[in-house]
């Protein structure tokens, strides 16, 4: 049966998003999507997909929901404060949801974009092929509070409730980085400099995140440049000398030169990391890259191995009091009854 | 024309680069080759885009490797196919200067010419679009004479309006969602060339031409209030 999620309060920048639009540069569309795809991909394997649906992206911010019918649901992405009815939920795997329970998502310690998937997927409007939302655009569905979002009939509502290992994107680390067709562009001792630097995450949005770093800006010399194609994992230097890794929204097409590209596979790392997050970038080959960094679709099998049963640990279990531990037990003195 | 570059874009894409500055002959070997390929791909090409002096060629890593790409892709650069392409026509009803049109003093000081001159010299060409970018759907129209030679603005304008008439390097942007810009604006149409919610959502393509037609800005003003995305625009397919 197909429900309907309500959305009884949302922060800021919440949206529906999916793999997003491929195929569209020609004509100035980028493909857009979830700024951490690696979140989907895990809420795929948890659930039991054959690929992910359209799924609400949380920008570190919370939101506070129930489902008219019931699902099972998967937390997935930056770790997030969740709760079921006030009871606390486990972060990185699927739990079910049944009407009238509210699920309360808060921002969590680390990381930026959490994820709520269901295993129906939500069924919003789809435009271009894809649900995903690109604002600026008028495409697919920013989420506000009141909003009721439909979504598909769980499959296989009996299946356990499942876990998957806890990634370590979320607290920065090392961005691997491919020659670009402008690397050559760049002055050797600049690239030498850009691979050497620790960087901090600055300003940062669904276009793209600002790398920081104590002294000089990365020189450019390249005035006068035909714009050309970019794309998501580009490492862009600003006209300030100042280098962003471009994310899912960025444009098709940009003016500054690019150092290279952050692989698909580390991407989600510079999107998850929180202002102030220490990053590096390194460089490989394209032969270390292609071994580094599978297709998107064979991140799915690697997943489904590693998805476990959820057993409840004690500690997770807020109430733990209330319950009968000692049911059943053998007093010894059942002869004297 | 020389052979273009072959060089990475990601780990799925190579970029055929013909120009690092702007030429015609680069952008329009770039479209043509686009067109080629759009017509007989190559084994596990999965999107072809052209820009402003390159093509952007996606494969797919499941079945393809970026060497076979490459080993494709050589023999139809060398031996490049005239792919004639059913580009479309456009007229677009446009009004200059005025509130929309707030650059048009200083770019026709620039140009050297008056205002009238540089209206009338661009509403007499046939723009042709080099690419889409920036924005979904919006037009790089081009190219202009030499004296459109014109740098960006040193400060970004704030905002300018959806269907807003721009000009930079010899180039015409036509806005397709209100945004920012250092172009400078000429004038206005009601013409949308991207609506998410349309039936065709994309009007434009690589290769199309355009010409604008001047209209008073009372009739731009209503065709914008009507909300139709063509705007009065007139679209023909050259035989």
């Amino acid at each position: 049966m197909t429900g309907n999620l309500e959305v009884i309060s949302a922060g800021p920048g919440i949206s529906v998003q999916d793999l997003g639009r491929p195929g569209h540069t020609a004509l100035g569309l980028s493909t857009g999507g979830a700024a951490d795809r690696r979140a989907l991909w895990e809420a795929a394997a948890l659930l039991g997909q054959s690929r992910p649906f359209a799924a609400l992206e949380l920008p570190l911010t919370g939101a506070r929901c129930r489902v008219t019918v019931p699902t099972r649901i998967a937390l997935t992405g930056a770790p997030m404060q969740a709760s079921r009815d006030g009871k606390t939920l486990i972060w990185n795997a699927s739990h079910q949801l049944e009407p009238g329970e509210i699920l309360d998502l808060r921002p969590g310690e680390s990381g930026v974009y959490g994820y709520l998937s269901l295993a129906g997927g939500l069924l919003t409007r789809e435009t271009l092929g894809a649900r995903a939302t690109l604002a600026a655009a008028g495409l697919g569905t920013p989420v506000q509070a009141g909003m009721r979002l439909p979504f598909g009939a769980d499959p296989a509502p009996d299946t356990p409730a499942q876990r998957l290992p806890l990634d370590d994107r979320f607290t920065g680390g090392v961005l691997r980085v491919i020659d670009g067709p402008q690397t050559a562009l760049f002055a050797p001792d600049t690239r030498t400099r850009a691979f050497a630097t620790p960087f901090k995450a600055g300003p940062a949005s669904r276009q793209g995140l600002a790398l920081l770093q104590d002294g000089a800006p990365f020189a450019t010399a390249t005035a006068g440049l035909l714009s050309d194609f970019i794309g998501p994992g580009d490492v862009q230097m600003t006209g300030t000398g100042q280098a962003v890794v471009l994310l899912a929204d960025c444009q098709t097409i940009g003016g500054y030169p690019r150092l290279g590209t952050v692989i698909p596979a580390d991407l989600p790392r510079a999107a998850q990391a929180r202002p102030g997050t220490a990053l590096r970038l390194v460089d490989i080959t394209m032969d270390a890259a292609e071994i580094a960094s599978p297709p998107e679709a064979l991140w799915l099998a690697p997943l489904r191995a590693r998805v476990a049963p959820l057993t409840r640990d004690p500690r997770d279990i807020p109430d733990l009091l209330s319950y009968q531990l000692i049911s059943g037990a053998v007093r010894g003195d059942e002869e004297d009854a | 024309m020389t052979l273009p570059e072959l060089l990475p874009l990601g780990l799925d894409g190579v970029l055929i680069r013909f120009a690092t500055t702007y030429s015609d002959a680069a952008n329009s070997a770039a479209q043509h080759l686009a067109a080629a390929l759009t017509g007989d791909p190559i084994p596990g090409q999965t999107e072809v885009a052209p820009g402003l002096g390159s093509v952007l060629l996606r494969f797919d890593r499941l079945t393809t490797h970026r060497a076979d790409v490459l080993a494709a892709l050589k023999p139809r650069l060398e031996a490049p196919q005239s792919a004639p392409f059913a580009a479309q026509h456009w007229t677009v009803p446009a009004c200059f200067g005025g509130a929309w049109g707030a650059d048009l003093a200083a770019a026709a000081a620039l140009a050297g010419r008056t205002e009238e001159a540089l209206i009338s010299e661009l509403c007499a060409t046939d723009l042709r679009v080099l690419a889409l970018g920036f924005a979904p759907g919006q037009p790089y129209l081009g190219t202009l004479p030499e004296h459109w030679q014109m740098p960006r603005l040193p400060a970004l304008t704030p905002r300018v309006e959806a269907g807003t008439i721009t000009t930079a390097l010899r180039q015409i942007v036509l806005f397709a969602a209100p945004s920012p810009t250092g172009w400078r604006a000429l004038g206005r149409t009601a013409f949308r060339p991207f609506t998410a919610a349309a039936a065709e959502p994309f009007l434009l393509r690589p290769g199309d031409s355009l010409r604008f037609t001047p209209e008073s800005a009372e009739n731009i003003a209503s065709l914008i209030e009507k909300g139709d995305p063509l705007g009065g625009a007139l679209r023909s397919i050259p035989k």
